[in-house]
């Protein structure tokens, strides 16, 4: 069988780490993500379901922790879930099998790049990049915004902590992104 | 412009995109309704200097479709819906 080797989403062999003045952008490579979709008039069904086998389903524009998957709303009745990569690399099986056909459950860690941002306070840097009032935005906060032109979704974990999640494809450009602005912001 | 969406609240008109008038919503049947209600449905639109109901899509949201009520001389903003309520309420998206 062919010996394969897992790139990341830059094309490299090792997740990328850059350290722009205060802030340290790490790239993620060790997340599985899967979107999570409640099927029509099945909500209740799948809140069960996610709810015994450990899947947060937060309100509209949050974030909530589990023991072993996360999750952000993305849409109504609709979810991310994370997972660590090493234990959920078949996340969309894993969480098929465990929601049923309440949910429709489809593969994104193959789509996304995750980049992991932290500083003090980021609010120097966002504010740069984004109309997110981040500084008004309570921990927990996760929405769909546009950073230099590409749709990413922004999780705040704390004032100094952010997760930034973009198309794979432009994984280069998001980084070149955040990059320059963390430059021009400090 | 500030739209204010039903569930994300105050969101800045760039992260949406424009669609048009609501009235898209009730299309008719094309088999049973005729060729002329088909076509009225299809190319012909109301340009009101006033009250207007649009569709905005929050692309760079959560990508729901809202029915937003508008008046396109002040651009004041009176109401904004969920689409999928509006069209559910007319008896569409069984």
């Amino acid at each position: 069988m062919a010996e394969l080797q897992a790139m990341t989403a830059l094309g490299a062999r090792q997740a990328a780490v850059a350290v722009v003045g205060p802030v340290t952008i790490t790239e993620r490579c060790d997340v599985a993500l899967a979107s999570v979709a409640a099927r029509r008039g099945r909500m209740a069904d799948l809140a069960r379901a996610a709810q015994a086998a450990g899947v947060p389903l937060p309100d509209a524009a949050r974030h909530a922790g589990g023991a072993v998957y996360n999750a952000f709303w993305v849409a109504p009745e609709m979810w991310f879930v994370e997972a660590p990569f090493a234990s959920h690399e078949l996340i969309a099986d894993q969480l098929k099998a465990a929601l049923g056909d309440a949910a429709s459950v489809t593969e994104q860690s193959d789509a996304w790049v995750i980049y992991d941002l932290t500083a003090p306070d980021l609010a120097p840097l966002l504010e740069r990049l984004c109309n997110v009032d981040f500084p008004a935005a309570p921990d927990g906060f996760a929405t769909r915004t546009v950073i230099e032109h590409l749709g990413c979704y922004l999780i705040r974990h704390g004032r100094g902590q952010v997760r930034i999640i973009g198309a794979r494809s432009s994984a280069g450009s998001l980084l070149h992104a955040l990059e320059v602005a963390a430059a021009a912001a400090w | 412009m500030i739209i204010h969406h039903p569930i994300l609240g105050p969101r800045d008109a760039q992260e949406f995109v424009y669609l048009g008038d609501a009235a898209l919503i009730d299309r008719p049947d094309g088999m049973t309704a005729g060729v002329e209600v088909f076509h009225d449905w299809l190319y012909n639109r109301d340009n009101p200097a006033g009250e207007h109901r649009e569709l905005w899509y929050h692309e760079q949201g959560d990508r729901s479709w809202l029915v937003v009520t508008r008046n396109t001389v002040t651009h004041e903003i009176t109401r904004v819906e969920l689409a999928r309520d509006v069209a559910r309420s007319k008896g569409r998206s069984k």
